[in-house]
């Protein structure tokens, strides 16, 4: 059985938000739109994404690291989400595992959204249904498109290429590969949703920072300097 | 979580209505085993018609929870699964047989059609209360299975939420049968009253157990699980919207724990000991208002109690959605 999904490589996403952008962009006009913003300049905007890039950092200065997280509905092989929707409007796609929301059934009573542990529901406040990333169901689906253009908005326009597409099941697929073998990982493995979308996780990279690398030893205006200047010559007594 | 009043009045006006039902109906079986004296039809039927009103407010209440109202019809389809479809489909159901239950009484159908034992005389009436009693349960169970399935809301996911609805709404309805019967002066009141009381007390027993039990929980996720990286310092910087989002406003109460601590304190007192005061009071100096006052004071604890139920489970969702910034 197919199960498409997203892998994330952590390693290489630089959180330039162009997959959130593209995937506004592609929903909102299309089958799953309008996501609309409110307030969009006031002091408190708001709206509906179907995927955000989330920033945490890691460590303690100077040995801190920032990870760049995009985050969207992860199409759970077991998702908690679909057994307590009252009207079948959530479920999951018999051919391809696609977790999706069928926006004529939703009654809005955000119940899935209490149910799902990785926040990847919102409710729509124009539509008052409950939204979600569809893997652009209307994109992957649409046998018009060619074979490069039959991908999901977002792993189209990462520049890095920190996204991949596939199926999850098929041991030879892109995706497949890359979990076997570059350590992917679930988010939340504890409750048992086995999310079928993956994350790779950063390489390990060792830093030593010396601690004059903190302080520039060429400083011509000293502002990084907190040692006493003791009145000998520096670059800016130098006549030219 | 965010607390909605809509949800907040559901769950409590339908514990109220189906305490006050039960109430009735037990009150009926005591009759018939002889142990109080037997009143008129009216009373019954009065008493249930009021548990029948509080059942459709609570029903009206539940439609201002939805974005779309008008296709609630839609929310009994998927009964194998889902807690809340259940719900759905007990509700009218208790509500017609509390209506017949009623309507039975009204009309004095208590003719026996058969007897057990040629010393119970079953009738229209006993029959519609042991169905409605059925029903009464099976709703308790339902609505507190919407909160107390959902496993990763670890503070619900327990068996203390059932019970927590199922005596809480015992006591209220019991409290209630009993400021009804001192108010239209039936004698019942000392027997709804002692009721009251000692489901109120089994009421503190099971939320009381439930309170410290969540005081010692530990949760499963933590940000190092929520993003797959192991180092014992995660802290989040952004959150991918400049402001707010559904996922900000519906997880979180937006209310400083001071106040969460006072609602609960609120509650406490509330529910349990002024009740209980005030129903032994009433006993006491055969009061006619003390247990109509024991009620409404009851009920206003109840709504800070389900307040406060919603705002002390912790979302693990919060996790991705700690900083703005």
């Amino acid at each position: 059985m197919t199960q498409l999904a997203l892998v994330i490589d952590l390693n290489v996403c630089v959180g330039c938000h162009a997959c959130v952008t593209s995937c506004k962009e592609w929903n909102t006009s299309g089958w799953a739109g309008p996501m609309v913003d409110q307030n969009p300049y006031d002091g408190s905007p708001t709206g509906t994404f179907f995927n955000r890039v989330q920033t945490f950092e890691v460590g303690v200065f100077p040995n801190t690291e920032t990870v760049h997280f995009p985050k969207s509905c992860l199409h759970c092989e077991e998702p908690p989400c679909v057994p307590v929707c009252p009207t079948g409007a959530s479920h999951k796609r018999a051919d391809n595992g696609i977790v999706l929301v069928d926006y004529d059934k939703c009654i809005g009573c955000k119940y899935c959204a209490w149910a799902c542990p990785y926040g990847a529901r919102e409710l729509d406040e124009q539509q008052k249904v409950m939204k979600k990333c569809t893997l652009c169901i209307d994109r992957i689906t649409d046998a018009t498109l060619s074979d490069r253009d039959r991908q999901p908005a977002c792993v189209l326009a990462c520049p890095t290429s920190a996204r991949l597409y596939g199926d999850v099941h098929d041991p030879d697929s892109e995706v497949s590969v890359a979990i076997r073998e570059r350590g992917g990982y679930q988010l939340m493995p504890e409750w048992g949703t086995k999310p079928a979308n993956h994350y790779l996780p950063r390489q390990k990279n060792r830093m030593y920072i010396s601690p004059d690398e903190l302080t520039r030893v060429d400083n011509p205006l000293r502002k990084e300097d907190l040692t006493t200047y003791t009145g000998e010559e520096t670059l800016d007594d130098v006549a030219w | 979580m965010h607390p909605a009043f809509s949800v907040i009045f559901l769950t409590t006006l339908l514990g109220a209505g189906q305490g006050l039902f039960l109430a009735m109906f037990t009150g009926q079986l005591y009759a018939i085993a002889r142990f109080l004296p037997v009143q008129e039809d009216q009373f019954y039927a009065l008493g249930s018609l009021i548990a029948l009103l509080l059942l459709v407010i609570g029903l009206g209440a539940s439609f201002f929870h939805l974005g779309r109202p008008e296709r609630a019809w839609r929310s009994a389809a998927m009964w194998r699964t889902s807690w809340l479809s259940r719900e759905v489909i007990i509700l009218p159901v208790l509500m017609a047989l509390v209506f017949a239950y009623s309507v039975a009484h009204l009309m004095h159908w208590t003719t026996p059609w058969f007897s057990i034992a040629e010393v119970l005389g079953v009738d229209a009436t006993l029959l519609l209360g042991l169905l409605g009693t059925i029903a009464s349960f099976a709703l308790f169970v339902s609505t507190a299975m919407i909160y107390a399935s959902v496993k990763f809301l670890e503070e619900w996911h327990s068996a203390f939420t059932v019970f927590n609805f199922t005596f809480l709404g015992l006591a209220s309805g019991f409290t209630l049968a009993a400021a009804y019967s001192a108010y239209i002066g039936n004698p019942l009141v000392s027997f709804f009253g002692t009721w009251a009381v000692v489901l109120t007390l089994a009421a503190l027993l099971s939320r009381g157990a439930h309170l410290m039990r969540n005081a010692r929980l530990k949760h499963k996720s933590t940000v190092q699980t929520a993003i797959g990286v192991r180092h014992t310092a995660v802290v989040q910087k952004a959150q991918g919207a400049m402001g707010g989002s559904f996922n900000t406003r519906e997880f979180f109460h937006g209310r400083s724990p001071e106040t969460v601590r006072l609602v609960r304190n609120t509650f406490l007192v509330l529910v349990f000991p002024i009740p209980i005061l005030l129903i032994v009071a009433a006993y006491l100096i055969e009061s006619t208002t003390l247990p109509v006052l024991a009620f409404v004071i009851q009920y206003l604890g109840l709504i800070a109690e389900r307040w406060y139920f919603f705002a002390e489970a912790k979302h693990p969702q919060n996790l991705y959605y700690q900083s703005i910034s």
